[in-house]
């Protein structure tokens, strides 16, 4: 018992100290995505769920060697569409605590390194 | 079976048709692009070969316009010198896709000053020498790092007679979306391939020119403005002398 307990308050201080240095200021609001407010995104929810990463790894070889950017499949489409508000209107990181990215790949122990490189807030347009 | 024979004949024909269509009429295709500036949604091919000419003579001493256009287009002004680094160091290593370059004929006297960036060659020792294939030649001449791929082992830069690549030696906390941007990867000019992609004809670096010293454009293209202006001045291609055919040549140096 007291081992899952310290385990626990270790995931909650890493996951405390990742959250530092982002220039978001408050709580993200529900409902300021743009996913929130559409039926269904590119594909079938079911589908996403399982098939996302084989979407944009194709899509971002597609994008690089041949120069396709207008296609259905995008991170940038992604980050575009998921990620949230703060209460003061700036972006929340879509891979932030709690948020779009985060809550499923947290849950599941997988770290996507596409954030390492791509921008995880909506660019400019 | 006749079946599968039929339909194999049928795609054959169609192909033919498109790449008919596609032939007869590359300079409307590319004004529409820029009419209705829509991404790209077809694969990039040789019709096109992006290049560029520079006239040393009218690139001012002391003008960084298009270093500093450059930087902000792709993001170069986001990344930050990493706490603690050595000042002189980071002005050396920090990511540059064009360097002003300055060179002085001992005989004369003479400087000339001339940006020097990725000179896109049509055979590129990056491309040659790099391990993985992340270092790659688009179909339309851009030479370009494929940043999956790239494993930074800083063997392109070696390799690049121009000194134009950059290595990205810390975590980068800001970065646009159409210019990754990631700790351990080599990056360069790449022509400004998010707004060809996106149906746009100029470079960020061409629009910053107050002096107009950089003609960008399409080199297959007889009557684009980078090939009139070719066939009409004396030209040079920095190291010409390694036979790499570069897309980006100088003049009046």
């Amino acid at each position: 018992m007291t081992r899952i307990r310290s385990m626990l308050l270790l995931a909650m201080t890493l996951s405390g100290l990742s959250g530092l240095g982002n220039v978001y200021a408050a709580e993200a609001v529900e409902g300021s995505a743009k996913f929130e407010k559409l039926d269904q995104c590119v594909e079938p929810t079911s589908v996403m769920r399982r098939n996302h990463f084989e979407f944009i790894k194709h899509q971002r070889n597609l994008t690089v060697h041949q120069g396709i950017r207008g296609s259905k499949h995008s991170l940038a489409g992604c980050v575009d569409c998921h990620a949230r508000k703060d209460t003061e209107g700036n972006f929340v990181p879509v891979n932030a605590e709690g948020q779009f990215c985060d809550a499923c790949h947290d849950y599941a122990a997988v770290s996507p390194d596409c954030f390492s490189c791509h921008s995880t807030v909506p660019g400019e347009k | 079976m006749s079946k599968v024979e039929q339909q194999g004949r049928r795609e054959f024909l169609k192909g033919t048709a498109a790449t008919a269509a596609i032939s007869i009429a590359p300079g409307v295709m590319l004004h529409s692009l820029t009419a209705d500036a829509a991404p790209r949604t077809e694969a990039v091919t040789d019709k096109v070969r992006w290049g560029m000419l520079i006239d040393a003579n009218k690139c001012a001493d002391g003008c960084t316009d298009c270093v500093s256009a450059c930087d902000k287009e792709n993001g170069l002004d986001l990344v930050n010198m990493p706490e603690g680094a050595d000042e002189s160091l980071w002005e050396r290593q920090r990511p540059r896709w064009i360097r002003q370059v300055s060179l002085k004929d001992n005989l004369s006297g003479k400087i000339t000053h001339l940006p020097m960036m990725c000179q896109h060659c049509e055979k590129p020792p990056c491309v040659d020498v790099c391990p993985t294939g992340a270092s790659f030649r688009r179909a339309d001449g851009i030479v370009m790092v494929d940043r999956h791929i790239c494993i930074g082992c800083r063997y392109c830069m070696m390799a690049c007679p121009y000194k134009a690549r950059s290595f990205i030696h810390a975590e980068v906390a800001e970065k646009l979306t159409h210019t990754p941007r990631g700790k351990g990867c080599v990056e360069s000019c790449n022509l400004c391939v998010h707004r060809l992609d996106n149906g746009q004809t100029t470079t960020a670096c061409q629009d910053a020119c107050q002096h107009q010293a950089i003609v960008f454009g399409d080199l297959n293209d007889p009557e684009s403005a980078v090939s009139q202006a070719l066939k009409k001045y004396p030209s040079v291609q920095i190291r010409a002398d390694l036979k790499l055919n570069t897309g980006v040549r100088y003049s009046n140096i």
